[in-house]
């Protein structure tokens, strides 16, 4: 770098003797790749595909949502509620992004490049983690902050109304944090078992869908303690319980909302201890997978 | 300060079965070659080295430093190249190299420097921005001796790096290492299951068999004092073989060939001279290195 001459020497080989930075620096070096791997830089321009085609189908529903919300002044949907609107849409993007995080290099065998250097063996499933759980809170929070731009613009009520406005975007935003948790953290618990992609995505597209019949056949049983225990079978519904009992009528129509009855904080810790159980049980996984 | 050094270092994996037996070696820098049949050991034996695996029994060192206890210190002066495949097939060779450098602690910037460079050293120009899925097997080898060249490693293992290579390519890349631990000054662990290739490059010789050392030597020790001198001629070799006698050299017949040992270059004098008092047709007279596999088969039965 220093030498401006513009003439190419071959130098030979050149020893580094320049800072090597600690584990907070190969952390963010490795969530920032996978990252990027999420949303297909530094791949082939079929990969990317599907990541900019989900983004653009949020970002247009947002669009669409603030347009109709400033132009005719009616609210299609709460912050809280796009971000229940588009899980189906997120199923199907970690069901392509988890596989690309983790089954990608259990098949290639690249592991054994990473574990033999000075990376702590955790560190590796934790990054790819919440590089993961980051794309997803931003597809799911980032059109949020289209909408709430798009009213805070067009608020008749001025500073105060802005301020109003702000106060319901927190709460969709940290709404929007736990499906993105609940989902990232599921999805790469399923791709990590498996090197086969289509086999990652079709496990994890089953854990969410195949769960559901299960909260249905639960729900209309006669019993009203299982019934409204019943949601918590299936982590889509789960997670709209903690929604009905944390958010209330940010979330759904006034009396609306799943029927949880008074089991609304067993929900939020259910929610609590799956995220937890999962993170657990990825960290041992990759404790066996890193000494082979 | 010894590069390797490992005593009564015992590997039993669950199951029973012994990786290593009570090896006890120490090694010097340089190039090191770790010679064994498949399933002698080598893999296990770099895994531990490498703090991958903890070792049932012993003690070992690399660099002077513990893997078992400082493995992150280890790793960093370490550059690892695996048996097997290893390479993600929709990453260019730049992006993965260059990744895997600021995994080993490399600056952003510097990361990128040093994996152009490594991979221009591997030989690697223009075809490292391609997908490494695209690659020949010769190529991915050399990415993957790239990737464990760019974090500037004190000590490279290199896990079997000929695997899948042709006669060509082979020879390409056993000089390319003779060159990482010459010029570059790098030490070297070679594995290999094929004796002839590494002894080719090798300072050092490190045998093992069934987890036990056979023999761990300088290779000049090895083969030093048996070099040999081969002479043929095509008729009158009953004559030469007397003549050479009667010159006091020691010479013995094998087949159609004279072997006399190699003194000094004088030798080669009084054989010419020899020939051409007799005036016998000379074939060839070259110099034979003792194949260091016959030294190791003098050894083996003792260890059978």
């Amino acid at each position: 770098m220093s030498e401006s001459t513009g003439v190419i020497h071959d130098i030979g080989y050149q020893r580094y003797s320049g800072p090597r930075l600690g584990r907070g620096a190969v952390f963010g070096a490795l969530y920032l790749h996978g990252l990027r791997t999420v949303f297909g830089f530094g791949r082939s321009a079929k990969a990317k595909i599907f990541p900019w085609l989900v983004v653009g189908i949020v970002i247009v529903v947002a669009a669409v949502v603030a347009a109709v919300r400033s132009q005719l002044g009616q609210v299609v949907m709460t912050y809280a509620q796009f971000a229940d609107t588009m899980s189906w849409l997120i199923i199907f993007f970690v069901a392509v992004a988890a596989p690309e995080l983790v089954s990608r290099d259990l098949r290639s065998g690249v592991l054994p490049l990473y574990f033999s250097r000075p990376l702590a063996r955790s560190d590796y499933p934790l990054a790819k983690l919440l590089s993961l759980v980051t794309a997803l809170w931003l597809l799911l929070g980032g059109p949020q902050l289209v909408m709430f731009l798009g009213a805070a613009f067009t608020i008749e009520e001025g500073p105060r109304g802005v301020w109003n406005e702000l106060l319901d975007l927190l709460p969709g935003l940290l709404y929007a944090g736990l499906w993105a948790a609940v989902f990232g953290v599921i999805g790469l618990l399923v791709a990590a078992l498996t090197g086969k992609r289509a086999f990652a995505a079709g496990g994890i597209v089953a854990v969410f869908l195949m769960t559901t019949p299960i909260v249905g056949i639960l729900a209309i049983l006669p019993s009203q303690t299982i019934n409204e225990l019943a949601f918590l079978a299936s982590p889509m519904t789960m997670v709209n319980g903690v929604g009905t009992w944390a958010l209330g009528d940010l979330l759904f129509e006034r009396g609306g909302g799943l029927p949880i009855g008074g089991f609304g904080p067993l929900y939020a810790f259910t929610a609590v201890l799956l995220v937890a159980g999962c993170v657990v049980l990825l960290l041992a996984r990759y404790r066996k997978v890193a000494t082979r | 300060m010894a590069l390797i050094a490992t005593e009564s270092l015992t590997k039993t994996y669950r199951g029973g079965v012994t990786a290593l037996a009570d090896l006890t070696v120490v090694v010097e820098t340089g190039i090191v070659g770790l010679v064994g049949a498949n399933g002698a050991g080598k893999s296990t034996l770099i895994k531990i080295l490498l703090g991958l695996l903890p070792p049932t029994k012993g003690q070992v060192r690399v660099l002077g430093l513990d893997p078992i206890t400082q493995p992150d210190q280890v790793r960093a002066r370490v550059g690892y190249m695996p048996e097997h495949e290893a390479l993600p097939p929709d990453l260019t060779a730049a992006e993965l190299v260059t990744h895997l450098g600021r995994v080993s602690g490399l600056p952003r910037t510097v990361a990128r420097e040093r994996a152009s460079e490594a991979l221009r050293h591997v030989g690697l120009y223009e075809e490292r921005y391609r997908p490494v899925g695209g690659y020949s097997t010769g190529m991915k080898q050399r990415v993957k001796l790239a990737q464990a060249l760019v974090h500037d490693p004190d000590l490279l293992l290199l896990d079997e790096p000929t695997n899948g290579l042709d006669p060509a390519g082979r020879d390409a890349m056993l000089a390319l290492i003779h060159r990482i631990g010459t010029e570059f000054g790098i030490s070297v662990l070679v594995c290999s299951h094929l004796l002839g290739e590494v002894e080719r490059i090798c300072d050092t010789l490190v045998a093992i068999d069934g987890g036990r050392l056979l023999r761990a030597d300088r290779i000049d020790a090895m083969t030093s004092a048996t070099d040999i001198l081969a002479v043929e001629v095509s008729e009158g070799i009953e004559e030469l073989a007397a003549r050479l006698a009667a010159l006091r050299l020691p010479v013995r017949r094998d087949g159609r060939l004279l072997l006399v040992e190699l003194a000094d270059d004088d030798t080669y004098d009084q054989i010419l001279g020899a020939v051409a008092e007799l005036d016998l047709p000379l074939h060839r007279l070259d110099q034979r290195r003792h194949r260091v596999a016959e030294l190791f088969a003098t050894r083996e039965p003792s260890h059978v």
